[in-house]
């Protein structure tokens, strides 16, 4: 709610022969409306003066925190992995599965393609997302210039957001233990608490996030 | 992300008006003919080119799609030697028949009215910003516009949750492998649902919401 004020200055008139410079402008994402590139102070939040999309809002300690959580993230993924999901008994028949056994259901003939897309989705892409958000940003935690191929990384971890569906899964788990009821007893495995911490992790993760300000803490730090 | 109330604003200044271009993903400005943003190193575009046909053209794909994923069997149930086939709504159907109306809201909801939602959601904002289609006078300045940039928000961030129903099939055809008292492997129509929930995701994600603005200016390319 604390707008910054900076920002609601936009650049007035001068659409003569001379253009403007682009330097000390940023240009709203949504909207494509000029604003000053001003500072935005810690805890304030800048919004695009016409269409009101927010376009930074820096945080305390950000990078750090962002980092910290992303490596909790993936060592919570290893874990969920491996370690026992769900487990099902019905009429003293006992069957444990992991993350990994509900990857490989689709695993035959026709549903092949199916098995891809749920490992990428549940699997793959999150932990490429985590891995190269933690290496664009790592460096610049501990106070570094940034690695070789940080835009690169980050720009895929931006790329990938969209498509890594861990939160969802876990709803989808959900239901899928309400259908199975009637049927057999179902218990977690420690798997699945992680799974959930995991989810819970990258969400805190992701709103600490503000892609402006990254960018430009990128582009800042740069290797002379 | 949230917007201010409708207020009375003044023409803004738009980086195509000036001659210079945006970058989508960071914000920086270049000068126009700039093919790769300097901050970033994404493709610059003043405009997304071809935004809208490849927006119909997903969207097209989706909803052919999502047809065999609502007649085939989603989930096949094989118990003490007799196989039952469900579909979507079959599904849906039966949980509420176990009694559980809250799930079986969350699988109609995901399934049903987000996807079909989506369909009608971008087709709408893809006609709207035609070129040449005016913000008239219908649309008030300001008001009509953060109401379109609402749904397109709305519908980027709802798209991916659809994918309940095709997990919730993984986690079942996973575990429940009893041998004869019952087992259940995934239908053909969890493929193609999965592609729809896809295509629509590239439907939204090829959508330039500054096309949206652009209907402020009446110069929509």
């Amino acid at each position: 709610m604390n707008d910054a004020p900076a920002s609601n200055a936009a650049p007035q008139g001068s659409t003569g022969p001379e253009p403007l410079d682009p330097e000390g402008l940023i240009a709203c994402p949504n909207c494509d409306a000029l604003q000053r590139d001003a500072a935005v102070p810690v805890g304030a939040r800048a919004r695009c003066h016409r269409c009101g999309t927010v376009l930074m809002a820096p945080r305390r300690q950000a990078m750090t925190q962002i980092v910290m959580l992303a490596v909790t993230a993936l060592v919570l993924m290893v874990v969920a992995v491996f370690f026992p999901f769900l487990e099902l008994s019905a009429g003293g028949m006992v069957r444990r599965s992991s993350l990994l056994d509900a990857v490989l259901a689709f695993s035959s003939g026709m549903m092949l393609p199916l098995t891809f897309a749920t490992a990428a989705l549940i699997i793959v892409l999150p932990t490429l997302r985590l891995a190269s958000i933690v290496y664009a940003l790592a460096p610049m935690a501990l106070g570094w210039y940034p690695a070789r191929h940080a835009v690169a990384a980050f720009r895929l971890a931006q790329a990938l957001r969209p498509w890594a569906m861990a939160e969802i899964f876990i709803v989808g788990v959900s239901v899928a233990l309400v259908k199975v009821a009637g049927l057999a007893k179902l218990s977690f495995g420690p798997a699945f608490w992680t799974f959930a911490a995991l989810v819970l992790v990258t969400v805190l993760s992701d709103s600490y996030m503000c892609r402006l300000t990254v960018w430009k803490t990128l582009e800042e730090r740069r290797r002379p | 992300m949230t917007t201010n109330a409708p207020h009375q604003i003044p023409p803004a200044l738009t980086a195509r008006a000036a001659g210079l271009v945006g970058c989508q993903s960071c914000g920086r400005v270049h000068r126009a003919g700039v093919r790769q943003c300097q901050r970033c190193g994404a493709a610059l575009h003043s405009r997304m080119p071809g935004s809208l046909q490849k927006v119909w053209a997903w969207l097209f794909a989706g909803m052919v799609v999502y047809i065999p994923a609502n007649i085939y069997p989603m989930l096949r149930t094989t118990s003490f030697g007799r196989t039952t086939d469900n579909t979507i709504i079959g599904g849906v159907v039966e949980l509420i028949n176990y009694g559980s109306i809250g799930v079986a809201l969350i699988v109609f909801v995901a399934s049903v009215l987000i996807p079909v939602g989506k369909f009608i959601a971008i087709g709408y904002l893809a006609l709207v910003v035609r070129p040449g289609q005016r913000a008239g006078a219908r649309i008030g300045r300001g008001s009509g516009l953060h109401g379109r940039q609402h749904l397109y928000e709305v519908v980027e961030f709802i798209g991916r949750w659809s994918m309940i129903d095709v997990f919730v099939v993984a986690i079942l055809a996973a575990l429940v492998q009893l041998d004869f008292a019952a087992t259940i492997s995934p239908g053909i129509a969890a493929v193609s649902f999965s592609l729809s929930v896809a295509f629509t995701m590239l439907a939204a994600q090829s959508f330039d919401p500054r096309l949206i603005w652009d209907a402020e200016e009446g110069t929509a390319p």
